[in-house]
């Protein structure tokens, strides 16, 4: 779902020598595959691509929630609030870290990012408008990464499957704050219930396209199955993040902005109306309301940065020196 | 006579986990380590992956420094889910 650009492309080609056979052989057992072990190119690419737009999205995904941090209602939201930003943060140098092992650099993958030619998670392209998206986001959004990335600690390549459990461990207060903050508002007066009511209005679809594109349309999940770097199609996905978040939504006395979500008790799924693709690839292609602002916050963050990059490099050197 | 090179062993005990600290052999090179980690420390198929690492590329933290290093993360409660209150009817979360 971070990676959710992820089914363009790349058709991997049937490549059928031992070697190959052998790393399926490892794979169809449940085996970890290593960096230093051998693995079809497709496998290298697919995966520096799946990972490091994971970590972009960790990193860009601080942006809609950093801009709330001085303005959380209280000292207690506004420590949790900042918690989970650094914990995103880490979020995306443990992965970055992980597609490191493949080969790439990480000056390489921050100038795939800083250029604009990586991509990250529609979702972060989102403006958040009021408290209630903070609440919002920790529920939803963190909810349908959660779903994403529980299977992906079985993932076949041992690093990113590692950095997942880690990564994993720390959603689950992510989600937890952000289902407090909606319970809060919605016990509350009218207009903070209001609130809430309408930051769901706005995030709800687009939380459903953090999943990617429909089945039928994303070619690779194929591959990434049999590689098992996928374990659930896109639509599997989905649906279960339907089926879990629906009732909590009942729950805080909301309504999901859908006039044909039912519940099919035949089949126990929770069923919901047409996903406006078209928006999808809009936000994806760079049109999304933020795309434009989130590139040139990362591109100034950089920026602003490289001063402090150099003069410690400089530091380093001159005690080198010295010793 | 100068002192043979020490390393730091590092042993992957079973698939998918990550290589753990065991401990360090004395050798002259990182082949001869490797062996000498082989017989020092998977004599009874303890792993099946196997790094050294020279010991004095290993940057530690002072023990001493640990109360300054970690124990600001004790007053964070936030930092755990335990810390949210979330109904019993709304499941697991
Ligand atoms: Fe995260
Ligand atoms: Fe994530
Ligand atoms: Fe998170």
């Amino acid at each position: 779902m971070y990676s959710q650009a992820l089914n363009t492309k790349d058709t991997a080609a049937a490549d059928s020598s031992p070697q190959a056979d052998r790393f399926q052989a490892r794979i169809d057992a449940e085996e970890r595959i290593e960096p230093n072990d051998w693995m079809p190119d497709a496998y290298r690419r697919t995966l520096i691509r799946q990972i490091s737009q994971h970590a972009h999205s960790e990193i860009v995904g601080m942006l809609p929630e950093g801009n709330w941090i001085t303005r959380a209602p209280s000292l207690r939201r506004k420590a949790a609030l900042l918690a989970k930003v650094q914990d995103e943060g880490g979020h995306g140098l443990y992965l970055y870290s992980a597609a490191e092992t493949l080969g790439v650099s990480r000056e390489e993958l921050t100038d795939q990012l800083l250029s604009g030619r990586a991509k990250y998670s529609s979702i972060f392209n989102y403006p958040t408008l009021s408290w209630a998206d903070i609440g919002t986001i920790g529920w939803l959004v963190d909810g349908a990464a959660i779903m994403n990335q529980i299977p992906l600690c079985r993932c076949s390549f041992g690093p990113y499957a590692r950095a997942m459990i880690r990564v994993c461990r720390e959603e689950s207060f992510h989600q937890r704050q952000g289902y407090e903050i909606m319970l809060t508002l919605c016990r509350g007066t009218a207009e903070q219930k209001a609130m809430a009511q309408d930051a769901l209005n706005r995030w709800w679809w687009p939380c459903l396209m953090m999943f990617g594109p429909p089945d039928t349309e994303s070619a690779h999940s194929d591959t990434s199955m049999r590689w098992k770097i996928k374990r659930f199609t896109n639509d599997a996905l989905r649906q279960k993040f339907v089926d879990a978040t629906v009732p909590q939504g009942h729950f805080l006395g909301l309504t999901f902005p859908d006039p044909d979500l039912r519940f099919d008790e035949a089949a126990g799924h929770w069923r919901f109306g047409t996903i406006d693709w078209d928006e999808f690839r809009r936000v994806l292609a760079g049109n999304g309301p933020c795309n434009r602002e989130r590139l040139s916050a990362r591109q100034k963050a950089h920026a602003d940065g490289a001063w402090v990059r150099e003069a410690a490099l400089a530091h380093a050197a001159k005690h080198r020196k010295a010793a | 006579m100068s002192a043979t090179p020490l390393w730091e062993v590092f042993v992957r005990a079973r698939n998918g986990l990550a290589h753990k600290h065991v401990g360090s052999v004395h050798a002259a090179d990182a082949t001869m380590a490797l062996q000498a980690a082989r017989d020092v420390y998977t004599r009874r198929g303890e792993g099946l992956s196997l790094w050294v690492v020279p010991s004095n590329a290993i940057i530690a933290s002072d023990p001493s420094d640990r109360d300054m290093l970690f124990e600001p993360t004790g007053s964070k409660i936030y930092r755990h889910p335990t810390f949210y209150e979330v109904p019993d009817e709304v499941g697991h979360m």
